[in-house]
């Protein structure tokens, strides 16, 4: 019974991870809560659920998810918040980021209904059994992909140049673009890699629970981003983890507590971590300067 | 006065105004939390939904007068926003929208398994004795106690806080005691509108005050401009107005919204009365800074 509440925890966790890495390099770089990166894994579960729907594979369709989100990543980027950087205060990027959330998840709704449409059968679920654990072949898949696109990520953040650039923007943009990097291409390849990894995320959710509709954004982005700030914000390890022990915390919660508490158990433990460790688990204490 | 104003002003207009009144209330509350002191508070509507729920069920099951009812609603949001008001003085920005984010969820979810609140059915039967007077003549109040305290040693204290803390402190400020009384004064604020919108509306529901709320009330005090008393009730305005003015589009109204939303914050990017200063309007024209 634990043991597989592990797993199920993991599955779900690791979906959080995914889409909470994409809050965690965007603010690491521009310090803003990116609010419509709910609605961009919502596009991705949608796109995945229309290629299939289409007859494609669904790792083609997994890929055609990913280009499709990393381009609207780039243009929310562009249209909301590339006008305001710079000249206004934070919050301002904010409401902005709320804007396009609510345009975003609109425009889904009046394409599509507010009803749950429910995914075709794409992977037969064939039952492992691990001595007295079961894990299902999708609970596999979940957790194989996801866990080899952070592998690449960390890879290349911390191996190529774009990663490289990327490093150094998160520790100061302007001295970066003095030393010749081109921020605002960093910063655009930022949200390009944050979002296809939530467009990931949202069709894993989408088969696993066999569910996409236009509002699933909402709470799925309030989730990641409790996982990124559990994490330590900024941090990119840090939004893994926390992506994994918020997932397992939620259900076993459900498990051995109550179900109908489910949303509140994870907000409830993550305001009590932050009472312990106020930058996070993994985020580092930086000092206030005048 | 009631008599006079049924009679003579549209039903439609006079909720119109009634909302606008609550509006009002709320956003100021936040306006004192997070565009005075600077405080980014996500989770205004779950403030509201502790004075809603509370007074609902002082008058409905314990047959509290109005008055007593609403106070005791507004005093309970205010004891929570103190307690919220405590862990700020270690989490900074975005740690702390976090909190009041997720303090927010954890109220909702609370009532919706709240068995004297009617549990996810919502809470019915509520008397309706919140009205235009009794809204405007507390909207007149509380602009009028603003006022006075953004004009006395306590405003200028929290003003300070949201433009430099480290310095505040330096000058003598006790920014803890100065943040958890905004945090304080400013849930105060949002119970009242959660009373006065429970007596209004007959009915409440825990999803009424869910996430999308409080971004509603940040919108309207962000879009005013921060810290602004007449920034703020423009914001609200302009907000409670726009659902309905943009009802023409039908259902593009959502979508119209969210587009207006980007839109007034690339060209009013503080706000519609941000530091509207005629020294600043000469720099913009003046020249063009390059910043990244």
């Amino acid at each position: 019974m634990f043991w597989e509440q592990l797993i199920n925890g993991l599955t779900l966790g690791s979906t959080y991870a995914l889409i909470a890495l994409g809050y965690t390099m965007v603010y690491g770089i521009v310090q803003l809560i990116n609010f419509a990166h709910g609605e961009i894994y919502m596009f991705g579960a949608f796109v995945g659920l229309f290629l299939v729907m289409a007859g494609m594979n669904i790792f083609i369709a997994l890929l055609g998810a990913m280009i499709f989100c990393m381009l609207l990543g780039m243009l929310v980027e562009r249209v909301a918040y590339r006008p305001l950087r710079g000249k206004s205060s934070r919050l301002s990027a904010l409401i902005s980021a709320i804007g396009v959330s609510i345009f975003l998840s609109t425009l889904m709704a009046l394409y599509r209904g507010t009803n749950t449409t429910r995914y075709p059968e794409v992977l037969g679920s064939t039952t492992y059994n691990l001595g007295s654990i079961q894990i299902s072949s999708l609970q596999i898949i979940i957790l194989v992909v996801s866990g080899l696109l952070m592998v690449g990520l960390q890879v290349m953040i911390q191996k190529t140049r774009l990663g490289k650039a990327m490093r150094a923007c998160s520790q100061d943009l302007e001295a970066s673009s003095l030393m010749g990097i081109n921020v605002n291409r960093v910063i655009s390849a930022t949200f390009a890699i944050g979002s296809a990894l939530a467009a990931a995320g949202g069709l894993m959710v989408g088969i696993y629970y066999n569910a996409v509709w236009p509002y699933m954004g909402t709470m799925a982005g309030m989730k990641a981003f409790a996982a990124a700030v559990l994490g330590g914000i900024g941090s990119v390890p840090g939004a893994m983890i926390g992506g994994l022990c918020l997932g397992v915390m939620e259900i076993m919660g459900v498990a051995y507590l109550s179900s109908s508490y489910k949303d509140a158990i994870a907000f409830a433990i993550l305001i009590l971590v932050l009472f312990i460790r106020p930058q996070g688990l993994m985020g580092q204490k930086t000092s206030k300067k005048v | 006065m009631e008599a006079f104003l049924a009679q003579n002003v549209d039903g439609y207009y006079l909720r119109i105004m009634i909302f606008i009144g609550i509006n009002i209330i709320l956003a100021l509350g936040l306006n004192l939390i997070t565009g005075v002191t600077g405080q980014l508070s996500m989770g205004h509507a779950g403030f509201m939904s502790l004075g809603a729920y509370t007074s609902a069920i002082l008058s409905v099951h314990f047959g509290t007068p109005f008055f007593l009812a609403i106070i005791a609603g507004a005093l309970l949001a205010a004891l929570f926003g103190f307690l919220i008001g405590i862990p700020t003085l270690r989490l900074d920005g975005d740690y702390l929208a976090m909190v009041t984010i997720g303090f927010a969820e954890i109220i909702r979810v609370f009532f919706l398994n709240f068995e004297p609140g009617g549990k996810a059915v919502g809470f019915s039967g509520i008397p309706q004795e919140t009205t235009f007077t009794t809204v405007w003549i507390i909207v007149i109040v509380v602009i009028i106690l603003n006022t006075k305290l953004f004009n006395s040693r306590v405003g200028r204290s929290l003003f300070a806080i949201r433009e430099n803390e480290i310095a505040a402190e330096a000058c003598g400020i006790n920014t803890t005691r100065m943040k958890v009384l905004a945090f304080t004064v400013g849930s105060l604020l949002g119970g009242l509108g959660g009373g006065l919108y429970a007596h209004y509306m007959y009915y409440i529901n825990p999803q009424d005050f869910g996430f999308m709320k409080s971004i509603e009330i940040l919108n309207m005090v962000v879009l005013g401009g921060m810290g602004s008393i007449p920034g703020t009730i423009i914001g609200v305005i302009i907000l409670t107005l726009a659902p309905e003015v943009l009802r023409v589009v039908a259902e593009y109204r959502l979508l119209v919204y969210g587009a207006l939303l980007v839109i007034l914050m690339i060209f009013r990017p503080n706000g519609l009365l941000g530091d509207v200063r005629i020294y600043d309007l000469k720099k913009r024209w003046g020249k063009k800074e390059v910043k990244i």
